[in-house]
């Protein structure tokens, strides 16, 4: 991590080893204008340097809860805590030097080249009219390499194809020398070759850098092999925690997504054989290819 | 990117020559550069100097003003269509200018007219500014762009107004402000103007980054430490009083706030720290060429600049826009 990066003033309580890199205690957050919790009692411990995934229907309040923990929206109740600290008593730039975030999705109407997509995250690290140092450009280099889009370094946003484009956005994010990161459904749109190397890098990320991941994501299959921990909403509120074989089960899975399912546990070959994995059934047995008998009649 | 500001730099400084080489009275360049430095007679000194120079320095100043805040104005509003009257601008100082003019000011001070301009233009950003910071989210950029429309058009409805009650004189006169001009060059005008632009050109190019991630999305911007709220209030206000000062200097000239960014992306690519320079120096260079194109092709009669910067810009800009990657 970068030696040079000056700790805010004030002492950080509770941020000894151990503790929780991103944590929400009672979370609840209403949307203006609605009637409705978006969140509710919300409460979840993502421990340094592990890969949590945040899982449940559309509407469920994931990425609300994404946005509560980084700071973008405040709890009306309950608190979000980054290091210990709630995000908005963070120095803004001091936190995007400690966070990265990938966002569901941005502009493209004035594209920018890869490189210069990927040098924005160094903002936080620059002065304002210094240009960038040889740190910032081994910073760029490394990030471009490690999300394989160094050789697009040159090339417009706007002629990578999805999932090129989203690797870059990520490469933004390591730019950024955060020892934490958080995205947003950052594999929506992509094939499995291309969410696999999402998945792959996060891992490495982890594994390599010690980098403390909050991953939101409808892929369940993929977070209950990759996920040290997983977060079921629904509804605004925590429905199940924990490990993938405690909350990826077809009983939670099925009442949450309103939809019969099957759950079996992964044949690997690898390290993750053994996760729960789900199937979904047919709900209109005459439009099932196979015709069986509905196994949960 | 160094080089691509000094090739725009020569190319201002090639079309300051020419300009003050042509017009009514042909001046051969050397002796341009013989005036430039003090060294000829009086008559040749005060066409270079106190004729075509002001003018020149005028039209180099406001366009590159406009450009600048259209390129802002684009970045900011995550929007193609976005120029510098966008926000209402241009209606409120119209309505400042022809009042002045139909209400006879303008016959009793010729100040008046720029200094009515400019009160105009400060209404305009402070009703429309006003509305979105009032409304909703902080600026929010839908918010922003309807107040622009919407105060847009009554402004235009009241110049509808005063042109129905003027007579034929101020209608005219009127009518050719609103053309925009810069033929009223005079240092001292060029001077205010400078005082005025060059420290808001000064700090809307050093908002490059930042503009950069805002054009990326607010939400990415904050992520990424901008200060996105102060970084948008601080751009649409110093655009707008580029905007302002340029429209109260030459009256309402088109076209070149919207194209010049815009060609510059398709050539250069859409980084701000390149972009927002070369909008200064390209708007700047492209006003005064229009502008010498005015006052020449149909001389003695002068032509609208803003009849040449479109008939000038829209081809080059087609050109540009057909050699394009896909």
């Amino acid at each position: 991590m970068n030696e040079s990066r000056a700790r805010p003033g004030a002492p950080l309580p509770e941020a000894g080893a151990g503790a929780a890199q991103l944590a929400a205690e009672d979370v609840a957050f209403r949307y203006p204008g609605s009637a409705a919790l978006a969140l509710d009692g919300v409460t979840l411990q993502v421990p340094r340097g592990s890969l949590c995934a945040v899982i449940g229907p559309n509407g469920s309040g994931k990425s609300t809860l994404a946005r509560i923990l980084v700071g973008r929206l405040r709890p009306v109740r309950g608190r979000a805590l980054f290091e210990g600290r709630p995000p908005a008593a963070w120095p803004r730039r001091e936190l995007a030097r400690r966070i990265g975030v990938v966002t569901q999705s941005e502009e493209t109407v004035f594209p920018l080249t890869v490189r210069a997509l990927v040098a924005m995250g160094r903002y936080p690290h620059l002065a304002p009219f210094s240009a960038e140092s040889a740190a910032d450009r081994n910073a760029i280099a490394a990030a471009l390499d490690a999300c394989h889009v160094a050789h697009l370094a040159e090339r417009g946003m706007a002629q990578l194809s999805g999932g090129e484009r989203q690797r870059a956005r990520i490469a933004r994010a390591l730019a950024q020398d955060a020892a934490t990161l958080v995205l947003d459904e950052p594999t929506a749109a992509l094939d499995i070759a291309h969410e696999m190397a999402i998945f792959e890098l996060l891992v490495r990320l982890r594994r390599e850098r010690g980098v403390t991941v909050l991953l939101v994501t409808h892929n369940l299959n993929l977070a209950a092999r990759y996920a040290d921990q997983l977060l079921l909403l629904d509804a605004g509120r925590a429905v199940a925690a924990g490990v993938a074989a405690d909350v990826v089960t077809r009983e939670r899975i099925e009442r949450s997504y309103h939809w019969p399912v099957n759950v079996f546990p992964h044949a690997g070959p690898g390290r993750d054989a053994g996760a729960p994995q789900v199937t979904p059934l047919a709900r209109i047995p005459e439009l099932d290819p196979k015709p069986e008998p509905d196994p949960h009649a | 990117m160094i080089a691509r500001l000094l090739l725009l730099a020569l190319i201002i400084a090639l079309a300051v020559l020419l300009s003050l080489t042509v017009g009514a009275a042909a001046v051969p360049a050397a002796e341009v550069v013989r005036a430039l430095l003090g060294d000829t007679d009086a008559t040749t000194r005060t066409i270079v100097l106190e004729l075509r120079l002001p003018r020149a320095v005028l039209a180099v100043l406001a366009g590159g003003a406009l450009a600048l805040a259209g390129c802002v104005f684009q970045a900011l509003l995550r929007n193609p269509l976005a120029e510098p009257y966008v926000l209402g601008v241009a209606g409120g100082a119209a309505v400042g200018a022809v009042g002045a003019v139909v209400l006879g000011l303008a016959a009793l001070a010729p100040a008046a007219v720029p200094i009515a301009a400019l009160a105009g233009a400060a209404a305009a950003i402070v009703l429309v500014l006003g509305i979105a910071l009032r409304t909703g989210d902080a600026l929010d950029t839908r918010v922003l762009l309807l107040a622009g429309v919407v105060v847009g058009a009554f402004f235009n409805a009241v110049i509808l107004l005063l042109l129905t009650l003027a007579d034929v004189e101020s209608f005219r006169s009127a009518v050719f402000w609103m053309m925009g001009s810069v033929a009223s060059a005079s240092w001292r005008a060029v001077a205010l103007l400078a005082l005025y632009l060059v420290p808001v050109t000064a700090v809307l190019v050093a908002l490059a980054r930042p503009l950069n991630a805002i054009a990326v999305g607010e939400e990415t911007a904050h992520h990424l430490g901008v200060p996105v709220e102060r970084v948008k209030l601080l751009g649409y206000f110093l655009a707008s009083l580029a905007v302002a000062a340029s429209v109260a200097a030459c009256g309402v000239i088109g076209f070149i706030g919207l194209i010049v960014p815009h060609a510059l992306r398709l050539l250069w690519g859409a980084d701000h720290r390149l972009l927002l320079p070369a909008s200064v120096l390209a708007g700047g260079g492209f006003l005064l060429l229009a502008d010498t194109a005015a006052r020449t092709v149909a001389a003695p009669a002068e032509l609208p600049v803003g009849v040449i910067t479109a008939l000038i810009g829209v081809p080059l800009f087609v050109a540009l826009l057909r050699r394009r990657p896909a």
